[in-house]
């Protein structure tokens, strides 16, 4: 935080700013001091918030044209592709940015775990991003609900089913959620209504999630607690601000190229089959994004047992800040926990295959063993790390490392570095 | 063992898992055409959608509704794009229900370009009751709900074989090589000059079967083109502007770098 106080220079501004002190705010957001040696992992930030943008104004939009009944949804949404002006093109932005939301957010998430982002004292800033992750599974989930095709129908029943895996009180909150005895048009109106919802609450925890980010600063790369401001900081504009802008035009291209040469291709030609209660698919698939924790749900031959392990795959995630017992956040200095990483994004992109695959055969063999790798990395792995390992010696800042020749941010070419010193 | 090797053997079982998962499941290969509207800047022919019409109208519309379109959408840029003299006959040849009047009536009329496709049953049971209890799927997104997309359908239209010795079929239940199950309720709908083009073209099998293939893509998805366009335009400007951007950041983070 700027250490000297903001003074606007007219007078106006001075008498606003004194009774809200909305412009402090927008000087101190402009001078935030950032560590110099952000990498493009670090991008994901801004581009999360312009995902979370981009869905709240299409989706308004296509709340106008949509209808939230049995009956008619499909036929809205086929109105929608059709006749609206440019309803394609803003239901398949809305359609499509749900998966590039899930894209960034993947990967902001798994940038937090190799640069130890998540560790003391940014336990809180984890917490409040899991929290906004859950909300945009449960948000992206009623979503893919509303279109009343064929998968929105049977993901809808698969999923609220699982709830009935409660002892004793099961069957009726099933009940309770569906609004009625089967997934049918109260159940579809009330996700409708949630699905309006949650997208707010989500803007909420991402205010909290800048706010308990401003309080430390950014982590970085090496990992090392920096002084603020000082030579190995930037103010955040114009920086920070044009890194961003670059890093989400690219992300932009990507998305471009999904909404307009292959729109569907993230979803499943079964959801532009009306829904149809007699007729179930031969394989009832979630979403690619929901796929690792549908692998780890169908894992287990017990459905509570299921339901309760793929919660605690949220669980585990929640609490990593004191899983993870290493002092040493940034994996640059951390050559076992480095190794782990890697096979632990494997497994889950493992996980998301054998979510895919029928339940049956090798692909329940294979979903076990990468459910039980899954836990072992989070509950196993990761505290024992923390005592057996050995790191590498830490930089004094960003501006003078210890290794000679040089230091980069990009961890696979400081990793090369280290392993020629050895 | 080094970082790098283990990442490569685990990313070794990955891939070979996912090619096991692709020889596992036994899905056919679907007859591939090169469409005109497939790729970045695919177009549908127009005469291809013009003759695709006449297959629908006079061979598909007997069973198959298409309940999403209207007939001035054939008349719509992008679409088979018949002149509006054209989409006025073509609606006036069928009748359409109308009403109640003022005197509480419901009258029958010719149609007008702003009236949906006529469905062919007057409701879906009436549409099992008359095809041996199989629904013949709607087809305004027909392209869209089945995987494999146009191929797809041409496939199945071009999939029926003579059965193979042994395989039981019911009574009308037909052998197709591309179905789910080989088992298909839908006869055969297309053989050569079932139909008389129009335009000229010969009516084989496989000519109708495109032609009405790809009416049914732009069915589907009647903005495609406009889809294309704009996605063309929209990266080349994200592109340029990327550029700039980039050049803009090396200037502004020149100062940084100068410190060094």
């Amino acid at each position: 935080m700027s250490e000297h106080e903001y003074v606007p220079k007219s007078k106006a501004g001075k008498w606003f700013n004194d009774r809200l002190p909305l412009l402090s705010l927008g000087a101190h957001l402009s001078d935030y001091p950032t560590p110099k040696n952000l990498n493009y992992w670090w991008t994901f930030g801004g581009i999360l918030t312009f995902c979370l943008i981009t869905q709240i104004v299409t989706g308004i939009v296509l709340a106008m044209h949509y209808v939230a009944h049995a009956d008619l949804a499909f036929e809205s949404v086929e109105k929608i592709m059709r006749d609206v002006n440019y309803g394609w093109l803003i239901r398949y932005i809305h359609s499509n940015g749900a998966s590039m939301f899930f894209l960034a957010v993947y990967i902001h998430i798994f940038r937090s775990l190799f640069f130890g982002s998540f560790k003391s004292p940014r336990e809180l800033i984890w917490i409040i991003g899991m929290l906004i992750y859950i909300l945009m599974m449960a948000a992206a989930f009623m979503g893919y609900v509303l279109p009343w095709g064929q998968m929105s129908f049977w993901g809808a029943t698969v999923i609220t089913n699982l709830f009935s895996a409660i002892p004793l009180v099961g069957e009726s909150v099933v009940t309770w959620l569906w609004g009625g005895y089967s997934v049918d048009n109260p159940t579809l109106t009330r996700f409708f209504s949630l699905h309006y919802l949650i997208p707010f609450l989500i803007l909420g925890l991402v205010v909290l999630h800048i706010w308990a980010l401003h309080i430390p600063g950014n982590n970085n790369p090496i990992g090392i607690d920096i002084k603020k401001p000082s030579k190995d900081t930037v103010p955040f504009h114009p920086y920070i601000t044009v890194k961003d802008i670059f890093a989400l035009l690219m992300f932009m291209i990507i998305f471009a190229g999904f909404v307009f040469f292959s729109p569907n291709v993230l979803g499943h030609a079964d959801n532009y089959i009306p829904a149809n209660p007699l007729v179930t698919p031969a394989h009832i698939v979630p979403e690619w994004y929901l796929l690792p924790f549908y692998a780890i749900l169908r894992s287990v031959p017990d459905k509570l047992g299921g339901v309760v392990l793929m919660f605690g795959a949220l669980f585990v995630l929640i609490i990593l800040p004191w899983l993870d017992t290493s002092k040493v956040r940034s994996a640059t200095f951390r050559p076992m926990y480095r190794q782990f990483f890697w096979i632990f994004v494997v497994d889950v992109l493992a996980l998301g295959y054998l979510g895919a695959m029928p339940a049956e055969g090798v692909y329940l063999f294979l979903a076990r063993i990468t459910t039980i790798y899954y836990f072992l990395h989070f509950i196993v792995i990761l505290p024992a790390l923390g005592f057996l390992e050995k790191t590498d010696p830490l930089p004094a800042s960003i501006s003078e490392p210890v290794l000679t020749g040089g230091f980069s941010a990009v961890p696979t070419r400081s990793d090369k570095i280290i392993n020629e010193n050895k | 063992m080094k970082t790098n090797s283990f990442i490569k053997l685990l990313v070794t079982i990955l891939i070979t898992t996912f090619f096991f998962g692709k020889a596992y499941s036994s899905s056919k290969d679907l007859l591939k055409i090169d469409w005109s509207f497939a790729g970045l800047t695919g177009k549908f022919e127009r005469d291809s959608l013009q003759r695709g019409y006449q297959v629908y109208k006079e061979v598909c519309s007997s069973c198959h509704s298409m309940k999403y379109l209207s007939y001035r959408n054939l008349g719509q840029k992008g679409g088979p794009e018949f002149t509006l003299e054209e989409v006025k006959a073509i609606a006036a040849s069928y009748d359409v229900e109308d009403g109640p009047n003022s005197e509480g009536e419901m009258y029958e009329r010719p149609g007008r370009p702003s009236d949906h496709f006529v469905n062919p049953y007057p409701n879906d049971k009436a549409a099992i009751a008359a095809n041996g209890g199989a629904y013949p799927p709607d087809m305004s997104v027909l392209a869209k709900a089945r995987t494999g997309g146009a191929n797809y359908i041409y496939s199945i239209l071009m999939g029926y074989e003579e059965k193979p010795a042994g395989f039981v079929l019911d009574e009308g239940v037909y052998y197709n090589k591309y179905m789910d199950g080989n088992k298909i309720k839908m006869m055969s709908p297309l053989s050569d000059d079932l139909i008389e083009y129009t335009d000229g073209t010969n009516a084989t099998q496989a000519q109708m079967a495109k032609d009405v293939t790809t009416f049914l893509t732009w069915a589907a998805e009647p903005h495609l083109e406009a889809r294309h366009r704009t996605g063309t335009k929209v990266i080349i400007y994200l592109i340029i502007l990327a550029t700039l951007v980039y050049f803009s950041m090396k200037k502004i983070w020149s100062r940084v770098d100068a410190e060094k």
